[in-house]
């Protein structure tokens, strides 16, 4: 019984990549290997290159990681540890509701708001940061409000609660006689953490952080509405870029024949990406468990 | 959660009540609309009662004319329920394409390439037009006039600032900001934007080197917006904002709109009357496709798109072929008269008598 359901999603997963790539296959025979390594998509001209979302994907995962890790992990801490018994509830429920928010409302919210605000604080960055080398390429302005940055942002409040809730959860499996004997032994609050806690939950929280990145990467309505819909790859992290899951969802209404096969290939890069980062992320993770 | 577990435990239903009496409420009210547009029908109408389901998809540019059709044909055949579904030219043609829909909306006309790929024979039917309009959001400046050239290269930046001279030499007289110039275009694949470049194309080959699709190469130093609404939204916020955006749109954001030379060497606001003038000069092809962009005519709007409607010359089904007919010559008559109210041009008599043949033409077995 059990075999059998495990062996079932197995079996969808590969009808899932097979169809798929059936489909893709008019795009991928024109276009061959320049599908993967151009960054040019005119799909007007039939010219498909895949590089540019691939670039904004990785990029916007990479920045909502960087905003969402660690406070979610400050808000696990403070959630299993640190905050009085009557507060944990009612702040865990707080933070689950954010995952309750529909992706479009982050999108709208994004586009109409925090857009608009954004522009005049990346300007004022910008001016902090330009005589600073390599910043200064990073964050150079002007800028609208909607780009790279921004949609980092937002995928950063939308995988805030699943790796703040399973982190959490994660954090409260650490056996107690743990955290008393780092005490015992005469570590401070922080050191009892990085002493019995962090050891404890190193696979949990890589768990967390994946689940978080496959959320961040295949976010589609938010991305779409926030990103600034212009394929290019640029180090500045204020401009316009674009992703996989953005444009697919952006061009596949109005799409016919070799351009509708072209998004579907996307569609197939986008899945073999997500693979091929957790099987990175989890050898990473797995060669420092056995040194550790 | 007042309540102790044991009473919960003992009424149950108590709960559910709220629900029911929704439901109820909502069947009845559903049920008291059906009759009365069943007693207008039977009486109004001079076709047998049909009773069918239509499903269609297709391109969002005419989706509020067709909502208005719809709700109109509604009271003409009651027991005909028609579905269209805004979802694109593109999906709505390989959704044809593939069968699982009966009609299709388009504001392209279907490749030569693609043609053998459809189920049979298929039949362009006109429906409406709607001029696409050039919006901007520059205070003080009113009546602002551009052509072709110069919106090609405002839109492929070659002209950055407001007071360009070849921006300035179409309105002496007016007092042009510096202002840089902040082009929003569409995020999402659309038959606006192909409809809009073809124009460029057409219009002005020498300024315009994009192409025309659904989604062109636009300048990374451009902004985006998903449908017509986002780019209003993007015009209407930005101080030197300008866009390309469909009338019924540009109007419900209150955006000001560029008069825009034509053929003639007029300088024409996109209004209704315009692009019926635009469609009025058109040279109609025997399949009814037909091409209103940059057309002639002295009040000709030179931006004004066409929509076809695109279904199966030989219907399989009885009822539905006679559902299909009889919706389409409502969309072609009577709706036709409610096209101004939502800003879409009405077909010219002599196409719309043509469209009405081309109707009578699809077969529907006996």
């Amino acid at each position: 019984m059990c075999i059998g359901c495990g062996l079932l999603v197995l079996v969808i997963l590969a009808l899932i990549a097979v169809t798929m790539t059936r489909k893709a296959w008019p795009a991928l025979s024109h276009d061959g290997l320049r599908f993967f390594t151009s960054q040019r998509w005119a799909p007007n001209v039939e010219a498909f290159g895949s590089l540019a979302f691939v670039y904004g994907t990785l990029v916007t995962a990479v920045i909502a990681l960087a905003l969402a890790v660690p406070v979610s992990v400050g808000i696990a801490l403070y959630l299993s540890d640190l905050a009085p018994r009557r507060l944990r509830g009612p702040v865990g429920s707080l933070v689950d509701l954010l995952a309750a928010v529909p992706s479009v409302v982050y999108g709208l919210w994004g586009v109409i708001v925090l857009a608009p605000w954004l522009s005049g604080v990346y300007d004022r960055i910008s001016d902090v940061t330009s005589p600073i080398p390599i910043l200064s390429t990073l964050f150079a302005g002007p800028s609208k409000g909607r780009g790279l940055f921004t949609a980092g942002i937002i995928l950063a409040l939308m995988i805030t609660p699943i790796v703040t809730s399973i982190t959490k959860e994660v954090f409260d499996t650490v056996p107690r006689a743990q955290k008393e004997a780092a005490y015992a032994l005469g570590a401070t609050r922080w050191e009892m953490i990085r002493a019995a806690i962090f050891p404890h939950s190193r696979a949990g929280m890589v768990g967390a952080v994946m689940l978080g990145l496959g959320r961040a990467m295949g976010e589609t309505i938010a991305a779409a509405l926030v990103i600034g819909s212009s394929p290019q790859i640029t180090a500045n992290l204020f401009r316009s870029g674009d992703s996989m899951a953005a444009v697919i969802a952006n061009q596949f209404g109005e799409a016919g024949g070799l351009h509708a096969s072209a998004l579907i290939a996307l569609g197939v890069e986008l899945f073999a990406l997500t693979i091929i980062v957790n099987v990175i992320a989890r050898a990473i993770v797995g060669r420092r468990l056995r040194r550790a | 959660m007042v309540m102790g577990v044991e009473q919960q435990r003992r009424k149950p239903y108590l709960v559910l009540a709220p629900f029911v009496a929704v439901a109820l409420l909502a069947s009845a009210c559903g049920g008291g609309d059906g009759a009365a547009g069943g007693g207008a029908g039977g009486g109004a109408g001079k076709e047998a009662p049909i009773r069918a389901t239509l499903n269609a998809a297709g391109a969002t540019f005419p989706n509020a004319f067709y909502e208005v059709a719809i709700a109109g044909y509604k009271q003409v055949q009651p027991g005909v329920t028609v579905n269209y579904a805004a979802t694109g030219s593109g999906t709505g043609r390989q959704r044809l394409q593939d069968g699982v829909v009966d009609f299709a909306g388009s504001d392209g006309l279907v490749a030569a390439a693609d043609v053998p790929k459809y189920k049979g024979e298929f039949v362009y039917i006109p429906t409406v037009a709607a001029p696409i309009t050039v919006s901007y959001n520059l205070s003080g400046v009113s009546d602002l006039t551009l052509d072709a050239d110069t919106i090609a290269k405002v839109f492929s930046r070659q002209i950055k600032t407001w007071n360009d001279p070849a921006i300035t030499a179409l309105n002496p007289g007016k007092n042009l900001p510096a202002t840089a110039i902040t082009v929003a275009h569409r995020s999402d694949g659309s038959g606006t934007t192909e409809n809009f470049t073809k124009y460029l194309v057409a219009a002005a080959p020498n300024s315009w080197s994009l192409k025309s699709g659904s989604t062109v190469e636009w300048p990374a130093d451009t902004q985006a917006g998903n449908g017509n609404q986002g780019v209003a939204q993007i015009v209407k916020s930005t101080a030197g904002g300008v866009g390309y955006v469909d009338l019924s749109d540009a109007k419900a954001s209150g955006l000001q709109f560029a008069k825009v030379r034509n053929r003639s060497g007029n300088a024409v606001l996109p209004t209704v009357e315009a692009a019926s003038a635009a469609l009025a000069g058109v040279t109609i092809n025997d399949d009814l496709s037909y091409n209103p962009l940059n057309a002639d005519g002295a009040d000709a709007y030179p931006i004004t798109a066409p929509t076809w409607i695109l279904v199966y010359k030989n219907q399989t089904d009885q009822a539905k072929g006679a559902a299909i007919k009889s919706f389409l010559r409502y969309v072609l008559g009577d709706a036709q008269k409610q096209a101004k109210a939502v800003d879409y041009a009405s077909l010219p008599s002599g196409l719309q008598q043509k469209a009405l043949a081309k109707v009578d033409s699809i077969v529907v077995p006996a």
